[in-house]
């Protein structure tokens, strides 16, 4: 791919024969004009984010496929409909550049790239989609009559078990080595055996999924060696600023250091827990000053909000020990618990500063036993909730409406609605981080003491 | 511990050692380590298995495979030292033997020596990553506390371990013919637990992605602190995989020994208990009323097998057809029986597990493999405690071979075990793939990925 500047124009437009759906093997031999360079990877960006949002609400995956349509015909269109390929093609190969540069970055751009290629890929038909699944060269091989016979009463109860029942139509399996299809393997929505996992013909898309994104998350690294080793100083009166700006100027706030508020002192935390905790951290906390203990989960996502909120080191340390040492003794908390409080502020380790989880992460975590950790609106039973909505002090009004995103797996949204019954304020935006919440809902109380400090 | 194990515990002193005030419960003491490490503790077996047949002459061995290991120690005084990296067996032997750690864990293989990662650090490019790790289990008796009443905590009896024998036999069974796996190798963790390392070429080289998946194929438990149901399985059938588990193992454990050992039914809040996991008011009070009556029957079946029997009646009966009813009497099986594994210490690659053949320091047990063939008559209780194992060297033949000191002591036969069952198997294959890859890369072509 070779950049130019406004006056030239496209030379030599892609000859290449396009398949249904690019695969991305490599950068096109296209010039690209500066400003289409940021204006096309903006366009895809809002993509992106687009299904980054709807995952973070929990939709469903047809609501997804729908959502990715939606998306990508609002935002990838071209005037000229010879263009329509090139623009994925030059949009996707500027994210890369954009999206190399961390390894946060990487796991970002891999899963929304992979989450889009996976919707549209759903939408092709079956014959685009034997056609794809050649390009890759896929090690499956069809299961034979034979060997079919041999597994077909543990396919039909696998097929039972997940509701899809086995037609004798569709009875086309492939067997593969289950590293390649992790998603159905996770979901137990194969049967696993001696290493191989038997993949139905309606599940394919998950095996051209894994090989797509192991492609393009091999591909980022070399991305990013690229990168810093050469192009980043090539271009850095040119392009370098346009990359840089493009993924600062949309992936938001990570909240990794405190700024608005400064710090917190100890003596603020009971106070600030009451008035601007989201629930999983004001549970976290109510938790910990009850049980004087936290499992491991619990201690990372309340010790890096904490820190979020401009809780500092030394305070974090003497607030968890103060808790701790009740149940466990001051001891074994400097021999045990203490390294993890610094590694959470980069002291130990890796030394990486560690940033507070993000709704979208706590969404995904998996609580287990003696577990307080994870979001409340997706972790909690259903009478739990509604005791733990009740305590924050919210009218039976506002907890049905709560209730009702939650039944809907709308886990962002019913915090959102908290926050706005808690507050008597509407949050545009939405709940997105709970240091989002924290700082959002602090700005409220300040403006509102302000108001009646001066009234 | 006895009584005697205490007594024994100081009778030791003749071995090592003046600093009799250390002496713990188990017999465990850091002198008696010193005498461990430099008599006992198996560094060639350890170094051979770590190698996966790196040591070799053939060309295809990687000479730095063993060196970008990450070991770490926990010191006496709780210093704890990460990323320690040994170029060869001599080496790991003398740092052992000198820095005597209360603990050893074993990490990945890094794609650089882990000692010297701050200088590849510099360039900018991450390049120091893990690239090999095993695939661990770790399983850990305290996180069956809400269904066991014999012990709590890090306390284990007789009457609850066979929960971890259940979790060895369902996980063993799942990695040999689900998976694939072959080399697999079980580990008492000296206290609570076991410990479980999958060391196939293939699963070495698992991605977190895939070790996640693998994590999530056993998970059944989606329970946590804040909702009731412990256990959910949804959909018409079971997973082949559930199906065999719950017949094979699980069910015949739950009621020919769980039911009874741990007394499920014999009181109200136990029975109160389980009757919450079943979604449906009429059956629970139903049930809730015939036992508060007959609580003083003297029946001569054990109550909480004739309970269990009419719980299992009551929902299998074709009085209550919803289907989520019926699957009720296996998601109370599982609530109880299922493994219970951590998660996040099989999906990550830079998980460190403890190393096998460490010594408890609280318990003084020495970390031993356990046959997943014969788990059920392994018995924690009799596993061989260090101050034990420095007795029988002290009563033992006088010293004419000094490398298998081990051989006259009750570790001989967990060497043994692990060389025959574990080590030998294993080596064997790490060389044929060996072999296999090595013409395979002679012609390998080179990857032109570009941006």
């Amino acid at each position: 791919m070779e950049i130019v500047g406004t006056q030239r124009t496209r030379t030599n437009p892609l000859n290449d024969v396009v398949s249904a759906l690019p695969l991305y093997r490599s950068a096109p031999p296209l010039e690209v004009r500066l400003e289409d360079f940021e204006l096309f990877a903006m366009d895809r960006l809002r993509v992106l984010k687009g299904l980054s949002d709807g995952l973070s609400r929990g939709k469903k995956p047809e609501e997804m496929e729908k959502l990715a349509n939606d998306l990508w015909h609002a935002n990838m269109r071209h005037p000229e409909a010879s263009e329509v390929v090139n623009k994925d093609l030059i949009s996707h190969f500027v994210l890369r550049l954009v999206y190399c540069r961390t390894e946060d970055l990487r796991k970002w751009f891999l899963s929304m790239e992979t989450a889009l290629f996976r919707y549209r890929f759903r939408r092709k038909s079956s014959e685009a989609q034997r056609a794809l699944m050649a390009e890759f060269e896929l090690p499956c091989k069809a299961v034979s009559s034979s060997e079919f016979k041999s597994v077909e009463d543990k396919l039909a109860q696998v097929a039972r078990s997940i509701g899809q029942p086995l037609s004798t139509a569709d009875a086309i399996f492939y067997k593969v080595p289950f590293e390649e299809v992790p998603e159905l393997v996770a979901g137990r929505r194969v049967f696993v055996h001696k290493g191989h996992a038997y993949v139905a013909m309606h599940q394919v898309v998950s095996l051209v999924v894994t090989q797509f994104r192991s492609n393009l998350s091999k591909a980022l690294i070399l991305t990013n060696r690229k990168w810093t080793s050469t192009i980043r100083e090539q271009e850095k009166d040119r392009l370098t600023p346009i990359v840089e700006a493009l993924c600062t100027s949309y992936l938001g706030p990570d909240y990794s250091q405190p700024k608005e508020f400064g710090e917190i002192s100890i003596k603020d935390l009971d106070q600030v827990a009451k008035s601007s905790f989201p629930l999983c951290m004001r549970h976290l906390f109510d938790k910990l000053r009850e049980d004087h203990h936290l499992k491991h989960g619990g201690r990372m996502q309340l010790g890096l909000f904490l820190k979020g909120v401009g809780l500092k080191l030394e305070d974090a340390l003497a607030f968890w020990k103060a808790e701790f040492s009740q149940k466990v003794g001051g001891e074994r908390f400097d021999k045990e618990y203490a390294y993890n409080v610094r590694h959470n502020y980069g002291k130990e380790g890796k030394r990486t500063d560690y940033t507070p989880y993000s709704c979208q992460k706590i969404i995904s975590l998996t609580p287990g036993v003696g577990d307080h950790h994870g979001c409340p609106y997706r972790h909690f039973s259903e009478e739990n909730l509604r005791a733990a909505l009740g305590r924050m002090g919210v009218g039976s009004h506002a907890v049905e409406d709560v209730m009702d995103k939650v039944r809907n797996r709308h886990y962002q949204l019913a915090c959102t609605l908290m926050f706005e019954a808690i507050h008597s304020s509407s949050c545009d935006a939405g709940i997105n981080h709970p240091n989002q919440y924290f700082s959002d809902s602090q700005k409220i109380l300040q403006s509102k003491s302000n108001a009646s400090g001066t009234a | 511990m006895t009584k005697e194990e205490v007594e024994n515990g100081s009778d030791e002193m003749l071995i090592d050692g003046p600093d009799q005030g250390n002496a713990s419960p188990g017999g465990f003491n850091p002198n008696y380590l010193k005498v461990y490490y430099g008599r006992l503790f198996p560094y060639a077996d350890i170094f051979k298995w770590m190698s996966y047949g790196n040591d070799g002459k053939h060309p295809a061995c990687d000479k730095s495979y063993f060196g970008r290991r990450e070991f770490s120690f926990t010191l006496d005084n709780d210093i704890y030292l990460r990323f320690q990296s040994f170029n060869s067996l001599t080496e790991l032997e003398n740092s052992i033997r000198e820095k005597c750690p209360f603990k050893i864990d074993i990490g990945p293989v890094y794609s650089v020596d882990p000692a010297k990662r701050h200088a590849y650090a510099q360039g900018g490019d991450n390049v120091f990553a893990p690239v090999e790790r095993e695939l661990i289990f770790d399983i850990d008796i305290t996180d069956y506390d809400d269904v066991r009443y014999c012990c709590s905590g890090a306390d284990v009896c007789l009457e609850c371990w066979p929960l971890m024998t259940v979790a060895v036999k369902v996980i063993d069974t799942t990695l040999r013919d689900d998976f694939g796996f072959n080399h697999i190798l079980w580990v008492y963790s000296g206290r609570r637990g076991v410990h479980c390392w999958v060391c196939d070429g293939k699963a070495r080289r698992l991605t977190n992605e895939q070790r996640g998946a693998i994590a999530d194929y056993f998970r059944v438990y989606k329970g946590n602190e804040n909702s009731n149901k412990k256990v959910s399985l949804p959909g018409p059938v079971l997973h082949p995989f559930l199906v065999r588990s719950y017949t094979e193992v699980l069910r015949e454990f739950f009621e020919e020994k769980l039911l009874s050992s741990q007394n499920m039914f014999s009181t109200e809040d136990r029975y109160e208990k389980i009757l919450s996991m079943i979604p449906d008011e009429s059956v629970t009070s139903e049930l809730r009323e015939k036992w508060q009556e007959n609580r003083r029957s003297s029946n001569s079946k054990d109550i909480n097998v004739s309970r269990w029997e009419q719980l299992k009646h009551m929902l299998q009966s074709g009085k209550h057809k919803a289907p989520g009813l019926r699957r009720c009497v296996e998601e109370i099986v599982f609530a109880f029986t299922y493994p219970r594994l951590d998660m996040e210490v099989s999906k990550h690659m830079n998980h460190l597990l403890k190393a096998p053949f460490c010594v408890h320091p609280k318990t003084g047990h020495v970390c031993i493999p356990i046959d997943p063939n014969n788990c059920d008559e392994f018995d924690p209780t009799a596993v061989p405690t260090i101050s034990e194992l420095l007795q029988e060297l002290n009563t033992g033949a006088s010293r004419t071979d000094d490398n298998n000191e081990w051989d006259k002591t009750s570790l001989g036969k967990s060497i043994r075990f692990f060389r025959s069952s574990f080590l030998q198997p294993l080596l064997k294959s790490c060389k044929e793939e060996m072999e296999g890859s090595y013409s395979a890369k002679l012609q390998q072509t080179k990857n032109s990925l570009s941006w």
